[in-house]
């Protein structure tokens, strides 16, 4: 979820550090470097309480979610005795005994302990159809198949012949005989994993160990995030088409009249996300406001969906996003003195090629720095895709939302997660490779 | 002498005051909100609090587990009874998330329906996964689930919850399978593709919905034709005057459970409480204001005729309704649940 108040000390910062690096020769937008030449210690110990807050408040849980992604123990805790005795199982053909014992043991074990149904769900990922196979075997072992009343007798798998166990669970689900399941058994009961990593990338480990895609029907997230950077990339689009307008409009205006429009942009701003969308719900149905004014004006015949459709969504990130450009934007602009576009005019130029030639580059650090803004954030939207959107209009977070809460598979949504900020950081160096490579024309070039 | 007695007494009520000053939080009790929280208050909460003695504070939630998980996960469990859907209760029992039920203390026992026993929980009522209308907006009543999926002749969008359980045994449904073998077609892995491309043919025209409120406004306000619902809404709203009918033909009959997340520091208490909501006499109590089916078979002869004909498992409508297999959403809820979201999500 966005905050815009939290963002919104960034977006002032990122826009009064471009309106610096305008004075600069030669600077790329963002990238400036500035070197320290007072007291490095001092500074330091300026900056010591926001990092060590910043370590503890949102590095360490950061890190400590995304290694969710890899490192899920859930199989060794249920199966420690399986994971003993399947140690030395080469993978080939069915484990000893031993082993047949020690995972009877375990499942009653770990059904007792509440640890079963976790481990469960884990090696179902990795081949559908053992949750099934662990929770009728463990009916079977308690000897309570109806489910209702308290497990019955506690160790009586333990007490059993191993290779009557043996005998006894490949006669009650012929899967225990199939070389596959152990070697799923084998794969997970090590603590580190790569099965949520690879489905967040539409990839699957077949019991052998091979990687393989996911059949077409299955394998969705990355068709996902490119659909969460299309969405991020037209929001973008339009934010900067209808706000680099309304900031240069905004600079020409006398003082008073600029801040009362700088009032109005900031309203929205200020007012809660949620009561934003809220508000677009009731505009956008069928029966809402523009429906029903397009209509009565004869604008349209048929009400257009707008609400739960991709429309919808873009609308509302717009709107929300909006203030992200306008401020930096509106920042750069401030500083550029309209005296060098008159210079370029009575020189001779065309006005429009004097603002295009002359104007409109020295605005490009202030359109990056907004761009990215917007950009970055619409990465992360939830909310306004969930409430407004349809199925499909929703973005990699509101897969994470769902992994998260609903179905409670943390790994997944810890996997998703570090999809999302790896394409991301990708992105933005990719940015500031390009950004590097072409110096901001300036005036003086 | 005095003065020692006086002492005493002093002592006595600071220690009392202290010890149970490590426990003095009222029961708390969580449900799933709305008139279903108004329902539980006036008919469980206060009439248990006045005769037991014992506090109650009653909140809502929209069914995340993942709050509970996290309790039980950080061994600070502040939720003592909290409601879940049949979905939850097989899956967070295994996952160790909630109590297991002493069945022995369970005072009702011997009256609760089958699917209402449980390891973890104790069922609370039974609803109908149905379908609905409006009378005004689609003139001849759709009977089935055929109609539902027929979008010559009952043109517009159609509201379904964005979740595999239920739409998948509807799909089945409408594909001719008889409810009593849907669970059957539906494990094997043909039965499989055959819901899901019995789904794909509504594809276009489904309008998601994910809160129990929302389909009856969707209907209200004419953006879906047809839309599945929880029965105890529809009935709500049609008593506040909506022109809403209910489709029962193909309903599939559902509990909501009481749970006790593990390592509540009021187990005791939270049995207690349990034990009292399915008394015959409090599930009548709250059934009159929340439209199901009690779990208490006893419960039954002290309803209304016009509750009775709002039952999710009358005998008229079970001819033609099936009941949630929640053993088999157990074992396949999670790759099903997955082909799902997979399939939603395109």
């Amino acid at each position: 979820m966005t905050n815009p108040s939290s963002s919104a000390r960034p977006g002032a910062s990122l826009a009064l550090d471009t309106v610096r690096a305008q004075g600069a020769k030669r600077s790329p937008p963002l990238l400036r470097v500035r070197r320290s030449s007072g007291d490095v210690r001092g500074a330091l110990l300026l900056i010591a309480p926001l990092a060590a807050f910043m370590l503890v408040f949102f590095l360490v849980p950061v890190v400590m979610l995304m290694s969710r992604a890899v490192w899920d123990p859930v199989v060794t805790i249920a199966f420690p005795q399986t994971a003993q005795a399947l140690g030395s199982w080469n993978g080939e053909g069915l484990p000893r005994p031993d082993a047949f014992s020690a995972a009877a043991a375990d499942i009653v074990a770990a059904d007792l302990a509440g640890t079963l149904g976790e481990a469960a769900a884990r090696l179902n990922q990795d081949m559908p159809g053992m949750r099934q196979l662990l929770l009728r075997t463990r009916s079977h072992l308690d000897g309570a198949a109806d489910d209702d009343g308290t497990p019955g007798a506690d160790d009586k798998a333990r007490q059993r012949d191993e290779q009557a166990v043996e005998t006894e669970l490949v006669a009650f689900d012929g899967r225990w005989g199939d070389a596959a399941t152990w070697q799923v058994l084998a794969n997970d009961v090590q603590p580190l994993t790569l099965v949520y990593l690879l489905r967040a990338l539409d990839h699957e480990r077949t019991p052998d160990g091979a990687i393989v895609p996911l059949p077409r029907d299955e394998g969705v997230y990355l068709s996902i995030l490119g659909r969460t950077f299309w969405i991020s990339a037209v929001v973008t689009v339009l934010v900067t088409l209808l706000g680099y307008p309304l900031s240069y409009w905004l600079t020409q205006l006398p003082k008073r009249r600029q801040r009362a429009v700088l009032m109005a942009v900031l309203i929205p701003f200020w007012t809660s996300i949620l009561v934003r969308i809220a508000a677009w719900m009731v505009v956008l149905p069928r029966a809402g406001l523009v429906n029903r004014l397009a209509t009565s004006l004869h604008l349209i015949g048929t009400p257009l969906e707008l609400l739960y459709d991709r429309t919808g969504v873009i609308i509302s990130m717009v709107h929300i996003l909006i203030p992200f450009m306008v401020l930096p934007l509106f920042a750069v602009m401030s500083g550029i003195p309209s005296s060098y576009q008159r210079a370029a005019i009575s020189l001779g130029s065309h006005p429009f090629e004097a603002f295009w030639r002359v104007y409109a580059p020295q605005t490009a650090p202030g359109v990056a720095a907004g761009a990215l803004l917007v950009f970055i954030s619409a990465l992360g939207y939830y909310v306004a895709p969930a409430l407004l959107g349809g199925a499909g209009d929703q973005m990699l977070s509101y897969y994470i939302a769902y992994y998260t809460n609903t179905t409670i598979n943390w790994g997944l949504a810890a996997a998703l997660s570090v999809l999302l900020l790896a394409a991301t950081a990708l992105l933005f160096m990719v940015y500031r490779m390009v950004a590097a490579r072409r110096p901001v024309a300036s005036v003086e070039a | 002498m005095r003065k020692i007695l006086w002492l005493g007494v002093v002592g006595a009520v600071l220690a009392a005051e202290a010890s149970q000053g490590a426990l003095a939080r009222p029961l708390s009790v969580v449900n799933y909100g709305g008139t279903l929280a108004d329902a539980q208050q006036s008919a469980f909460v206060t009439p248990f609090q006045s005769s037991s003695g014992i506090e109650v504070t009653a909140s809502s939630y929209s069914g995340e587990q993942a709050k509970v998980k996290a309790m039980v996960d950080g061994h600070q469990v502040s939720w003592d009874v909290v409601e879940v859907e049949s979905t939850d209760v097989g899956r967070g029992c295994d996952s160790g998330m909630y109590e297991r039920i002493d069945w022995a203390k369970v005072t009702d026992a011997a009256a609760l329906d089958k699917a209402a026993k449980t390891r973890c929980g104790v069922g609370l009522f039974a609803w109908g996964n149905v379908f609905a209308y409006n009378t005004k907006l689609t003139k001849t009543p759709p009977k089935n689930w055929v109609d539902f999926w027929d979008t010559k002749n009952f043109p517009g969008k159609r509201g379904m919850r964005k979740s595999a359980r239920g739409n998948l045994e509807f799909a089945l449904m409408a594909d001719g399978v008889a409810p009593g073998d849907v669970y059957k077609v539906l494990a094997t892995p043909a039965g499989v593709d055959r819901a899901f491309k019995k789904l794909d043919e509504l594809r276009p025209n489904i309008q998601w919905w994910d809160a129990g409120a929302q389909p009856a406004q969707f209907l209200v306000s004419g953006d879906v034709a047809l839309s599945t619902a929880f029965s105890g809404r529809i009935i709500t709203a049609q008593k506040n005057g909506q022109p809403l009918d209910i489709v029962w033909n193909g309903a599939i009959a559902d509990y909501d459970y009481w749970v006790i997340p593990k390592g509540s520091p009021m187990k005791d208490d939270a049995m207690k409480f349990i034990n009292y909501t399915i008394g015959a006499n409090q599930q009548a109590a709250y059934l009159a204001l929340q439209p199901g089916g009690p779990v208490n078979s006893q419960a039954l002869a002290k309803m209304s005729p016009e509750q009775l004909k709002n039952l999710p498992n009358t005998p008229e409508h079970a001819k033609a309704d099936l009941v949630n297999d929640r053993v088999f959403w157990d074992e396949h809820g999670d790759d099903l649940d997955q082909r799902f979201a997979a399939w939603a999500a395109r």
